[in-house]
């Protein structure tokens, strides 16, 4: 069998195995930074597929999105190309947890996706299933192995030798989907899975598991009675993800999406049905998220609530296809098409696709640095699903860093890590490669202990600089934020420096806005502080004010408003910095550092940080531990100095 | 946030003449000039040279809490190459404690166990060779300090403190998962509820705190062991002494028949006072273990107090517990002087020792019991009885975790009346739940992710 194969080989820098977000996140960066970058699909029509839910963003999503775009990512331009709804999350609360959420064309954005990649220099799409990875055990200068890889086999047997590899395999690896008693053995949409890479990787050594996820039915929008639900409309004012995309392109005609309830009837078919369930029936064996349950498991563990939200969301434009979101599922399909049937305006639905559940492989991802690179691959780097995440903006995210890193790898240049205190992204990546995780990860807006700083507001202000130095960022654009950040400095000295007196036509303007009368003077700044006071009102009584850009005047009022908890967080961040640059050698061996607890021995073992910081996070890891670790830093620190002498 | 300046006792806070108090970091000499004056009533330690002592009071606000020497080292010329002053006061440990106190709310930290030597070490201080004995130390005084501090916690405040953290960490979840998922969780007149919780907390964390005060959260002090023969009169001292009935009082020879426990404060000295059941040779068997009980607490007592029904002479079951407490340090209250005296002075002397401490008390009339309180207080300072410091140390840590806990929600107050948006008020509600936490010994990790899982139904 074997010498029928295909004996083509081929010389790249870069394989990307996975076209999905991540994929073409991760693809992408490197084609742009100049590398020859092959990216591998099961299926062309594939990319950039959105199996499961039809929208971008989402709370804290929506900001995993705008920092990718500040570093120079592609999901951001293209859910501006192609979405049909838009809405801000969260705006009756604070700017750091505002967030984007656009409806996508679904069809549209995996084209569109698709028209980039294929226009872009360097870049090679090509429809092949990665079944192997192909390395050697190498020795660096102290006579230490490590593993290098040196490229891919496809199923053809075609070889495609290179210096890096991203994996990005999604829900592909050994997929299985359920639909009650149905089992197929496929990827999404009944894609063909991937069955061989998986024995590959654990031949190096790889650690896998099996995590599982699932979503919800597809309906005929013929069949749906819209009258009964409430109609949720997008916002008047739209807001572009990318902070290239002028707002006034974007200002389309918005589709609608639809509320409506479950009761207790649908929850009697569910209970009674619950036998048929692979998950209860413990036919499923992986681990599924608990943030986005099946419809079983809310009925379940929420026994007491007599309702649950079903959005019903269109996917597409060109489609009449809807998403019944808030009910995904693994009943079998009889159950299911009763099930949906109790819900008001769903009475007389008709199924397109069925709700499935499904399985995968995946790698645990405490074998990842931050730089998402494999601790013991040189060359060998992954992103999304794959590691571990749910989500197609996470998966984006770790694509994008991902093939930034790779790419740095190859050119020799410094490896890109971003910290919990300057973006999600960090807080995203630093969490998966430091704590167990048991289930698929998802971003939420509390895992981001610095978030009064991390605003999807000022994404740009904050990584633009970083994507410049890599490469992604023109020079132009980063410019334009360093113009910004300049303004923005001057005008909140200016508001501080602009002395208002008590006169009487400043007590007359306090007094039209219900705010308590000036006893001595004061600045604008202080008055900016008032919560029934703003930017805008202030311009009655500030007489020198020069037009300024919407964004800077946005990033103004934040700062000065918010001023006395930003420069809490901002101390606090202090602190943390100085523990994440206490770097722990590769080779450090914990065991022989003394007076270690055996947990914390154990769990320090196992991760392996490369900081002081990351051990600290590392659950089972006490103060004191660290403090032992330290002294031993120091002392190894001062014996390898002593040794050079 | 505090600052990173931190300070301990540096001495063992014990019967020793002389202790030292140890004020490391940047902040250090700020700290220590804000309680200190000098003979001038000047606050001059800034501009003193280092490595130079000087003469001094220690001032609880405008009151001299003590008279010191205070010695003034800059960076690089300390132990730990930090800026660092040192108070050498009058070695009493509730002034060496208050000192610290007032170091830390000026702006210190308590040092973490060993935290001193390892700031030595990693500016370059001590010598590398004595690295592992420095990992020991950090290691074992933490495990030492950690195991204490939940030992020592009272088995109700630990369960108060439990449900504080249940309850916030519920609401931080609440409001969590609302801003995870605004379209299924409303916040909508949430502030206002939440308001209300807020000053129940606060309430709350405030009544720990004076419990913290009063030594009381805390079950260890100077285990204190009333014994005599029956109704000689120890339960009606417990309750004295305790302020409240405790225990019941009747005329009936070997009412208490089991263990009292109560924690009180004498000038500031913290007695875990154990009234037992008097002992004498008895057939009925409850009582019987009651007396053997009463035997083992007088064996690990740190003081006792022997209660002598003076009214009538000595028998067999007070040549019982005169020889149960030979070598033991012990007052002797001679009660019911209110009626004729039927035992003498010398004869008890004679028995135990020529310098016993023998007071007359009537607990009936409420008599000599000042004389009693001064007569443990000067036990106490004279060092003849004295407990670890580790116990006020931990004390001192609750408070401090404790008073974190209520800034913090005083904050999340304050955000809630200046109408600041929810998610403002989950930074400090997260602070305060792991300001509690610390207490307890209980790490945050993933508890809010569990709880926001587990509590709300979220997602699509």
């Amino acid at each position: 069998m074997l010498e029928r194969k295909s004996t083509l080989i081929e010389k790249v820098d870069v394989c990307v195995v996975g076209a999905g977000h991540a994929g073409c996140e991760a693809a992408l960066a490197c084609a742009r930074l100049g590398l020859e970058t092959v990216i591998f699909t099961v299926s062309v029509d594939s990319i950039a597929l959105m199996p499961c839910n039809p929208n971008i963003g989402g709370s804290s999503k929506g900001h995993l999105v705008r920092e990718l775009d500040a570093l120079g990512g592609e999901m951001g331009k293209n859910i501006d190309k192609t979405f049909i709804q838009s809405k801000m999350l969260n705006v009756s609360k604070g700017p750091a947890v505002h967030s984007l959420r656009a409806q996508a064309d679904k069809a549209e954005y995996s084209r569109s996706m698709r028209k980039v990649l294929e226009n872009q220099d360097y870049l090679t799409i090509k429809q092949a299933e990665v079944c192997e990875l192909i390395w050697e055990e190498k020795e660096d200068s102290n006579n230490k192995s490590f593993k290098k890889i040196k490229g891919v086999k496809s199923f053809t047997g075609t070889v495609y030798e290179c210096k890096a590899v991203i994996l990005c395999t999604g829900t592909y690896l050994k997929a299985r989907c359920l639909c009650g008693e149905a089992i197929t053995y496929t990827g999404p949409n009944g894609l063909q899975a991937a069955d061989h890479l998986t024995d590959s990787l654990l031949s190096m050594g790889i650690e896998m598991r099996r995590f599982k996820t699932g979503t919800p039915a597809r309906m005929d929008k013929k069949s749906i009675d819209f009258s009964k639900m409430e109609e949720q409309f997008g916002d008047e004012k739209i807001v572009p993800f990318s902070f290239s995309t002028n707002p006034d392109d974007i200002q389309i005609d918005q589709v609608s999406c639809y509320l409506t309830y479950t009761n207790e009837r649908t929850h009697e078919i569910i209970r009674s049905n619950l036998d048929r369930s692979p998950i209860y029936a413990g036919i499923i064996e992986g681990t599924g998220p608990r943030y986005c349950p099946s419809i079983e498991d809310k009925v379940v563990k929420f026994a007491d609530k007599e309702r649950h939200q079903v959005f019903i969301e269109p996917e597409g434009l060109h489609t009449n296809e809807m998403y019944v979101g808030g009910m995904s599922s693994s009943l079998p399909e009889d159950v299911q098409l009763a099930m949906y049937r109790t819900v008001p305006g769903l009475e007389n639905c008709k199924i397109v696709r069925n709700a499935y559940a499904i399985e995968y492989d995946c790698i645990n991802p405490k074998q990842l640095y931050p730089t998402l690179r494999f601790k013991d691959v040189e060359g060998l780097y992954s992103g999304g699903q794959f590691n571990g995440s749910s989500g197609y903006e996470e998966a984006a995210a770790q694509g994008l860093i991902a093939g930034i890193n790779a790419s740095m790898f190859i050119l020799g240049k410094e490896e890109l890590t971003l910290d919990r205190a300057e973006s999600y992204i960090g807080v995203l990546i630093d969490d998966l490669v430091t704590k167990d995780n048991f289930e698929p990860y998802r971003m939420m807006t509390s895992r981001a202990e610095y978030r009064l700083l991390l605003r999807q507001d000022n994404a740009d202000l904050r990584l633009r600089e970083k994507g410049f130095k890599v490469g992604l960022i023109s020079k132009d654009q980063y410019e334009e934020v360093l113009n910004k950040k300049n303004l923005i400095e001057k005008e909140i000295q200016r508001l501080k420096n602009t002395k208002i007196g008590a006169a009487k036509s400043n007590q007359d303007f306090l007094k039209k806005y219900d705010s308590a009368s000036l006893k001595t003077g004061t600045n604008l700044a202080e008055l900016l502080c008032r919560p029934e006071l703003n930017y805008e009102i202030l311009k009655e009584i500030d007489l020198e004010r020069k037009e300024l850009p919407i964004g800077v005047i946005e990033q103004v009022e934040i700062e000065i408003k918010y001023e006395g908890y930003i420069e809490r967080q901002l101390r606090q961040v202090e602190q943390f910095k100085k523990m994440e640059k206490k770097k722990i050698p590769d080779d450090l061996d914990y065991d022989d550092v003394p007076s270690l607890r055996l947990e914390a021995r154990q769990k320090l073992k196992s991760f392996h940080p490369v900081s002081v910081g990351q051990a600290s996070r590392i659950s089972g890891v006490s103060p004191a531990d660290i403090s032992v670790l330290l002294v031993y830093l120091e002392q190894y620190k001062r014996s390898n100095e002593d040794n050079h002498f | 946030m505090k600052s990173d300046t931190i300070a301990a006792i540096a001495t063992a806070m014990s019967h020793s003449g002389i202790g030292i108090i140890r004020v490391s970091g940047e902040e250090s000499i700020k700290i220590v000039d804000s309680i200190y004056r000098d003979k001038n009533n000047l606050k001059s330690l800034h501009k003193y040279k280092t490595n130079t002592i000087h003469y001094g009071f220690i001032y609880d606000d405008e009151n001299i809490l003590d008279e010191v020497m205070v010695s003034v080292m800059k960076k690089p010329n300390s132990f730990t190459t930090e800026d660092t002053v040192e108070i050498n006061c009058h070695g009493g440990i509730l002034v060496m404690n208050r000192i610290l106190e007032l170091v830390i709310k000026n702006g210190a930290r308590l040092a973490q166990p060993g935290e001193f030597t390892k700031r030595a070490f990693l500016n370059g201080r001590i010598d590398l060779s004595k690295a592992e004995a420095v990992m020991d130390i950090i290691s074992s005084k933490n495990d030492t300090a950690l195991k204490s501090s939940v030992k020592q916690l009272r088995g109700s405040v630990y369960e108060k403190i439990n449900d504080l953290r249940k309850a916030i960490i519920y609401d931080i979840a609440f409001i969590e998962s609302a801003l995870d998922d605004p379209e299924h969780i409303s916040l909508d007149g949430y502030p206002q509820e939440l308001s209300i919780k807020i000053a129940d907390l606060i309430n709350d964390v405030d009544k720990l705190l004076s419990t913290a005060e009063n030594g009381k959260m805390i079950t260890e002090g100077i285990n204190t062991v009333i014994v005599g023969k029956p109704n000689a009169g120890k339960s009606s001292l417990l309750n004295i002494l305790a302020g409240e009935e405790k225990a019941i009082v009747t005329d009936i020879a070997g009412t208490t028949r089991d263990i009292l426990e109560e924690n009180i404060i004498l000038h500031g000295i913290n007695l875990h006072l154990i009234d037992t059941a008097g002992i004498r040779s008895t057939e009925d068997i409850i009582e019987k273990i009651g007396v053997e009980k009463a035997k083992k607490y007088s064996q690990d007592a740190d003081l006792i107090i022997y209660v002598v029904d003076s009214s009538v002479p000595l028998d067999e079951n007070d040549y019982d517990i005169i020889n149960m407490i030979q070598n033991k340090k012990c007052i002797i209250l001679f009660n019911k002087s209110d009626l004729i005296s039927k035992v003498s002075l010398e004869e008890i002397k004679n028995l135990l020792d020529k310098n016993v401490i023998i007071i007359k008390t009537s607990t009936k009339e409420n008599t000599g019991i000042e004389d009693f309180e001064d007569a443990v207080r000067k036990l106490f300072f004279n060092g003849e009885i004295y407990f670890e410091n580790e116990i006020m140390i931990t004390n001192l840590r609750h408070k401090e975790a404790l008073q974190e806990t209520l800034e913090s929600l005083i904050q999340v107050n304050n955000s809630l009346e200046t109408g600041m948006p929810e998610d403002f008020y989950s930074i400090d509600l997260m602070n305060a739940y792991s300001s509690l936490g610390k207490i307890i010994g209980e790490e945050v990790s993933d508890d809010l992710v569990n709880e926001i899982f587990s509590k709300f139904c979220m997602g699509k």
